[in-house]
């Protein structure tokens, strides 16, 4: 059988793992993105750099710090033990952390852009008919920016699917728990396993091609459309 | 809530510096009709207009409108702008382009409560004809059609004051004067005063009622249109331009020769045949360098429209070779620019009778 318990419990992990992050990152990636589009202050340059560090740092060193600042002596995990959360290294809670961190620039960036075409008109446009703020967000930026939120979505999440550094500095791994595909293919390789790893790397790459297909895809119709 | 200030017309005073440009204007304005803010480019005009909506944050001042307070920097009020009961008309209509062309149209509307709605969907759609419109997708419109949408749109949030910014500008010709129709329309059947923005002095002439005239960001002139427009001391503005606009009435059509006969205060003038029934007013626009003079009444002249005319000023135009007299022909302002040597030839002085020859009449309908 080509994919037995285990790598199925990894696949789904991975699974559980992209979505949450991507749900989290559209929550928090939000805000960041429209701040980002609209402000004039001289932080602009500064947030926008530290967004975009997940881009250019090794995945190590990125998983280093969050290690650090996520065990019983960083700042972080000193919050969540006074909360009574423990710590969150080396539990799913810990990689959906890491992986917001690993994944923000993929979805900030596009929504920015989205963000940032659409630009001021129709946002005035609405506060002379009476849109509060809000309303405004809801009923012209939101759908004027779907395609920035659709390709933001896709690519938060196939970038977390892809993710392997972070993981195993901060998550370990621990089966069902922390050892998604990636993990899991290292695994394989490590004990000489080919066969069960040509299955996962097989169905990461063709995971990542339909993507990357759907993605661009998706931009050309829209390219000829406009 | 209602301002010390006076309960009827617009009170605007705004100071606002840029690194290369700064507004400051202190206006007292009608709170009824077409009141147009009328200048160059970079006069400050549709500056004023977005310190009027609440649009331009950084201008200080005061503003209130019909007795509601918009905005008063010492007492920290500032309206915000979809708390502030405007209609506005963006240059290139700025529509949703998410939304189709009704759903764009309800969209002010159906943030005013009912009971406050003073203009029906079927009245905007209708008054602005484009019910044939109401499916399609805004990218699926020309030009005119949008502004059109654009203008309905605004007056659906059933505002108290509406704000257009040379709703014209971005468009051709042809399409302007399919629209100014429309305009005209909204000036005579709705009762919501207007600022209307326009480097146009033939739109200003058709449309408005009052106009403020706008230089690097100060107001230098302002008044009831046809006293304005026949005022000396503004050549700047208006230039080569220059020119008053006379309302007359239609007096009778000749169909032999294909001419309608307008009367006004003061004279008369004919200008080709004219669709209108008796008795409908007319605006129409005399260009001071259409306008020479003459000691005796002319004859064997192919000019048709003479009017007698008392002379009351004399400047100098915006070249040395002209100059710019101001005359009274029985009660209507008309200016004539004439070169500074027929003045002298004329001998023109205050007071003098003579008659004006009128070469062309733009009409503006």
């Amino acid at each position: 059988m080509p994919l037995d318990s285990v790598a199925l419990a990894a696949i789904w992990l991975t699974f559980k793992l992209a979505s949450v992050t991507t749900l989290v990152l559209l929550l928090i990636g939000t805000p960041i993105a429209w701040w980002l589009a609209r402000t004039t202050s001289r932080m602009k340059g500064p947030i926008g750099a530290v967004v975009a560090l997940p881009l250019v740092l090794p995945p190590t060193v990125l998983g280093f710090y969050l290690l650090v600042a996520m065990g019983p002596n960083g700042f972080i995990g000193q919050f969540t033990q006074s909360i009574g959360l423990g710590t969150l290294p080396f539990t799913f809670a810990g990689l959906v952390v890491g992986s917001v961190f690993y994944s923000l620039p993929f979805v900030v960036q596009p929504l920015q852009n989205a963000f940032e075409a659409i630009g001021e008109r129709p946002l005035e446009a609405a506060a002379t008919l009476r849109a509060g703020p809000w309303d405004t967000f809801f009923s012209v930026v939101l759908p004027l920016a779907r395609p920035g939120f659709i390709t933001a979505s896709i690519l938060g999440f196939a970038h977390t699917v892809g993710e392997f550094g972070v993981v195993l500095m901060i998550g370990g791994n621990i089966p069902g728990q922390t050892r998604v595909v990636s993990v899991q293919i290292y695994d394989h390789v490590e004990a000489m396993e080919y066969a069960q790893a040509h299955w996962l790397a097989g169905g990461m790459l063709l995971f990542s091609f339909l993507v990357l297909l759907v993605l661009y895809g998706s931009r050309l119709k829209q390219g000829w459309r406009g | 809530m209602s301002g010390a200030a006076s309960n009827s017309g617009i009170h605007a005073r705004f100071r606002l510096d840029y690194a290369d440009f700064s507004l400051d204007v202190d206006l007292q304005l009608p709170g009824r009709g077409v009141t147009a803010l009328f200048g160059h480019s970079g006069s400050g005009k549709t500056t004023l207009l977005r310190c009027v909506a609440g649009l331009e944050r950084s201008g200080l001042g005061q503003l209130t409108v019909n007795g509601e307070r918009w905005q008063n920097n010492a007492q920290n009020l500032f309206v915000p702008p979809h708390r502030r009961s405007i209609g506005y008309v963006f240059q290139e209509a700025n529509l949703f382009a998410h939304l189709s062309v009704s759903r764009n149209l309800e969209f002010g509307m159906r943030r005013v409560p009912a009971p406050q709605r003073r203009v029906a969907l079927e009245q905007a759609v209708e008054l602005l004809g484009i019910d044939h419109l109401l499916e399609r997708m805004p990218d699926r419109l020309s030009g005119g059609e949008r502004q059109r949408v654009g203008i309905a749109r605004a007056l659906l949030s059933s505002p108290r004051l509406l704000l257009m910014d040379e709703p014209l500008a971005a468009l051709d010709l042809k399409r302007k004067s399919e629209i100014l129709p429309y305009l005209e329309r909204l000036h005579d059947e709705l009762d919501i005063p207007v600022l209307y923005v326009s480097h146009s002095p033939d739109e200003v002439a058709r449309l408005a009622d009052h106009v403020v005239l706008l230089e690097q960001g100060r107001a230098i002139a302002q008044g009831e249109l046809r006293e304005t427009l026949a005022r000396l001391d503004l050549p700047t503005a208006f230039s080569d331009d220059a020119g008053v606009v006379i309302e007359g009435e239609i007096a009778s059509h000749d169909a032999h020769y294909h001419l309608t006969r307008l009367t006004f205060p003061g004279g008369e003038v004919l200008v080709s045949q004219r669709p209108e029934a008796l008795g409908q007013r007319l605006r129409f626009r005399v260009h001071a360098r259409d306008v020479s003079l003459a000691l005796q009444r002319a004859e064997g002249s192919s000019i048709t429209n003479l009017l007698p005319a008392r002379v009351e000023a004399m400047v100098a135009a915006d070249t040395p070779a002209h100059v710019l007299i101001r005359l009274d022909a029985g009660g209507t302002p008309l200016l004539a620019r004439i070169t500074r040597r027929s003045a002298d030839q004329l001998a023109i002085t205050p007071g003098q009778a003579l008659w004006a020859q009128i070469k062309t009449v733009a009409l503006l309908g």
